[in-house]
């Protein structure tokens, strides 16, 4: 067997392996049955001893597997940098990086940046080597640990063995391990965003950032370089995520609160199962877009019938982006009011009537006002939507951060400012892009403030008439 | 008065507002409806033009002497193909002599052109001496002009093609050497700097690599948590905390998900950057709250009759749940995890985190490769100044949504075929 195979190969023979587990446990039970008088005489029928043997094959293999490839890059780069040449190895962490990505370019035969230096084509081949040793390794280690595991396994079978416990067992265990994936990823999200926050933190005061009225990230390259101080001041960033937040909201809660109340009061069957998938697609658009459309018909048609009143309108205003966001967001709105509409219990609905209410007097007096809750919950849920959107913004609002509230003008918002500061080549130390982290975290935890607001709000709502 | 009257006497008004309020109801549904085919017709009205190509009739002589010997491929590719190209443009145009001319002459060619032709005598060196009449792609500006964005009316100063090369396109046009056929290139290709040699496939490759790792994580992982969450787990605190984050991670702005994927799997696992092993990984994250919640609800629907059935005739819990509550669940599962791939197929902002937002020209090839996707595609289109992108991106626009539609089509046959009353 060829040693050197690559990870896909290797993981497509654990399968095969398995699956020929299978087939062996299956068949060494028929052979023990057969002495113990027949299939009835085994504890369990023979597809739990062979899958019995298929999974303890398989799990512990795909364990290691999974692992060494996650860790094998970031420890290979280490073993390679430890190998380096000193006077390499003491340049600035930036340098560094930009070394290991020629390095790493080149074990991939891509064009290098720079001309390659001996030492760097020595680590390459030594980053070839160890990478060729590591696949080889793991090769062999799986694959002895699988057939290892179906050796032991195959000639623990005999009559008694409990297979099907073991396997509900084992599978049991597999899906809480899967449904714990969840909250790791919620525990990752903080840790990731915090760390490199805290980092940022550390340069930049907590104070400054969330006081601050000026945000312009550029820092210099040199020191004596004349206006690129940079400043992270919070403030005007928040301001224009906030002002474009509620222009999506005015356009958005009206219209779709309007909507649903329609929808789940007085349209009949028909027009209501035409109307409301058709809504739904409004929510199914993808993002980007909305940004096109936002970027090349809207804004342009805000600008030119500004300039025809005598408005002097910036051609990535405000209102073109947070106009855009409202329509997006107009199913949210709609579909999440129409379920605590219609939760609202007939009964009210009928006492009011009987007091001689006319319709839009009982769907304002009574029904309403009972669904409140649960329509401030979902209009919650659609600002924290509003608040986290990203390619409407990226691509229809600007890159400077004006302190303004007037709707006409350009501002930035937080999920402009992480794009701008994280896409393209970036070294990981610079407050810029630590900065993207900081607002990363500023906005996991006002979303994350919003939903829990809305999700408590909703679900105690639902519980008073159920 | 008796207080009849004054009923009767504010009925009038409050019919009045009746009749407003559900005006006001109609109003915001016929509202968000013209937005919504506002969209459509603006996208397709940009897009449309894109599927067709203007391309030129030329007149190539595979000059022997320029192309070498016709056995020696490796020298063939490397010869001079741009220079064949422009000879047989400047014999159409005898006239046209001056350097400054020429240059302008040339320019309306596609730089591709010269690929096609080296494509041809590689795939058929047998060409080599003789003459062909090859159909090659014009210039962006060309295709712009016949397309109609170019207005040939106004003043030379305000259009990108002076009047001379509008003559020569119109001579071209006369003799029926210029004419717009079907774009394939824009099926087939990958990114190119000219809106004319540019294509999807290569960020449709990207993308349903990345499909491929979602789908193939997200979905078993998705149904395991379900099963677990919904047959299985025990009342407690620790299912509650479960269930508070599932339903939280559903509402985290996407764009938090590909700082963590940066922080994590780029920075502390070191990853490669723009590949679609890790925008698949961000997606998976991301999906998996969608297809839970669906999954559950799935389970939820199955009636509990056949559960008690099932163990009432001796299965186990596993037994009862793999062998009769999961398969009668599946189809809602599979609904959800379409919706949820469909989601994830037109997300954006998790991608220009991990970087799969570079200029990428090569289709990629597998799952460590640097790709885009097609939002991504998208995006970086609609950030290009050439007039061509517009309509290329539209038209991108227009594939995605035919992917959309067509996966959502899927879910609803799914749920319609399957769906059961109990």
């Amino acid at each position: 067997m060829d040693a050197n195979m690559n990870p896909t190969m290797l993981l497509f023979t654990i399968l095969v392996l398995s699956a020929m587990g299978f087939i062996i446990g299956r068949k060494r039970s028929y052979a023990v049955a057969s002495q113990a008088g027949g299939i009835s005489g085994l504890h369990s029928r023979p597809t739990y001893y062979g899958s019995l043997t298929a999974l303890w094959c398989a799990i512990p293999a795909l364990i290691i597997f999974s692992f060494w490839l996650l860790f094998e890059s970031r420890i290979i780069t280490d073993l390679v940098i430890a190998s380096l040449p000193d006077q390499l190895q003491n340049l600035p962490a930036d340098r560094l990086n930009l070394i290991i990505n020629d390095i790493r370019n080149m074990v991939n035969g891509n064009i290098v940046s720079a001309d390659p230096n001996p030492s760097m084509v020595a680590a390459a081949e030594h980053y070839k080597k160890l990478n060729s040793l590591s696949h080889a390794s793991l090769s062999v280690i799986v694959i002895a640990i699988a057939i290892g595991a179906m050796l032991v396994i195959q000639k623990t079978i005999h009559p008694k063995l409990r297979a099907r416990n073991h396997v509900e067992q084992v599978i049991k265990y597999i899906l809480v391990a899967c449904s714990t994936i969840a909250i790791f990823t919620t525990i990752g999200i903080v840790l990731s965003v915090l760390y490199e926050a805290i980092r940022f933190f550390r340069i930049i005061p907590l104070t400054d950032f969330l006081t601050g009225l000026a945000w312009s990230p550029q820092m210099a390259i040199r020191v004596d370089q004349v206006g690129s101080s940079g400043s992270f001041g919070v403030i005007p960033v928040f301001m224009g995520t906030m002002l474009i937040s509620a222009i999506a909201m005015c356009v958005s809660v009206p219209i779709g609160l309007m909507s649903a109340i329609y929808l789940s009061e007085y349209a009949n069957r028909t027009f209501r199962s035409i109307a409301k998938p058709l809504l739904e697609i409004l929510a199914g658009i993808p993002t980007v877009v909305y940004g096109f459309f936002a970027a090349l018909t809207v804004a342009p048609m805000i600008r030119d019938s500004g300039s025809i009143i005598g408005l002097d309108v910036s051609s990535e205003s405000a209102l073109a982006a947070g106009l855009v966001m409202g329509i997006m967001i107009i199913p949210f709105v709609s579909s999440l009011s129409d379920d605590v509409i219609n939760a609202v219990p007939q009964s009210l609905r009928d006492g009011a009537y009987a007091l001689g209410a006319t319709k839009s007097e009982t769907i304002r007096q009574v029904v309403v006002p009972a669904a409140l809750p649960g329509i401030v919950g979902s209009i919650l849920l659609a600002v924290s939507r509003a608040i986290g959107e990203t390619m409407i913004v990226v691509m229809a609002a600007g890159m400077t951060a004006n302190l303004t509230l007037n709707p006409l003008k350009t501002v930035t918002t937080v999920t402009v400012q992480i794009v701008a500061l994280l896409v393209g080549d970036q070294e990981f130390d610079s407050p810029k892009t630590l900065a993207a982290f900081a607002l990363g975290l500023m906005l996991f935890v006002v979303t994350l403030i919003l939903n829990v607001i809305a999700l408590v709000v909703v679900r105690k709502y639902r519980e008073q008439y159920e | 008065m008796a207080n009849i009257d004054i009923v009767n006497k504010g009925l009038q008004k409050r019919y009045r507002a009746e009749k407003r309020f559900r005006l006001y109801g109609i109003c915001a549904i016929v509202a968000s409806l013209v937005f919504l085919a506002f969209l459509f017709i603006s996208i397709g009205a940009n897009g449309y033009t894109a599927f067709q190509q203007t391309f030129v009739r030329l007149t190539i002589y595979f000059d022997p002497t320029i192309l070498g010997e016709a056995n020696d491929r490796e020298n063939i590719a490397s010869a001079n193909f741009p220079g064949i190209v422009k000879k047989s443009l400047s014999e159409m145009f005898p006239e046209v002599t001056s350097r400054g001319d020429k240059r302008l002459l040339n320019s309306l060619i596609s730089s591709g052109a010269s690929y096609t032709v080296r494509d041809m005598v590689i795939k058929n060196p047998e060409l080599v001496g003789q003459t062909y009449q090859v159909w090659v792609p014009a210039d962006d500006d060309v295709d712009m002009l016949i397309k109609g964005h170019i207005e040939r009316g106004v003043n030379e100063s305000e259009r990108r093609l002076n009047d001379k090369q509008v003559s020569w396109i119109e001579k071209l046009e006369r003799d029926g050497n210029i004419e717009k056929r079907f774009n394939t290139i824009f099926f087939t290709a990958g990114d190119s700097r000219e809106p004319e040699l540019a294509g999807v496939w290569g960020a449709v490759v990207g993308s349903f690599f990345t499909m491929l790792v979602t789908l193939a994580l997200s979905f078993p992982i998705g149904v395991a948590a379900a099963i677990y969450l919904e047959e299985f787990a025990k009342k407690n605190r620790w299912t509650d905390i479960i269930e508070v984050n599932i339903n939280n991670l559903a509402a985290v702005p996407s764009i938090v998900f590909g700082l963590l994927g940066l922080a994590v799997f780029l920075n502390f696992l070191g990853m490669p950057r723009s590949a679609p092993i890790v925008g698949g990984l961000v997606m998976t994250l991301m999906t998996l709250p969608v297809i839970i919640i669906a999954s559950r609800a799935a389970l939820k629907s199955v009636p509990p009759s056949i559960r008690e059935a099932a163990l009432g005739v001796g299965a186990s819990q596993m037994q009862m749940v793999v062998h009769h509550v999961l398969p009668l669940a599946l189809p809602g599962m599979l609904t959800g995890a379409i919706i949820g791939m469909a989601r994830a197929l037109g997300e954006t902002a998790p991608l220009l985190m991990i970087g799969m937002v570079a200029f990428i020209v090569d289709i990629p090839s597998g799952f460590t490769d640097p790709s885009t996707a097609l939002p991504v595609q998208i995006f970086l289109w609609a950030d290009s100044p050439e007039r061509g992108f517009l309509e290329k991106t539209s038209a991108a626009i227009m594939v995605l949504l035919t992917f959309l539609i067509a996966m959502n089509a899927l879910a609803v046959i799914l749920r319609k075929k399957f769906e059961k009353r109990w």
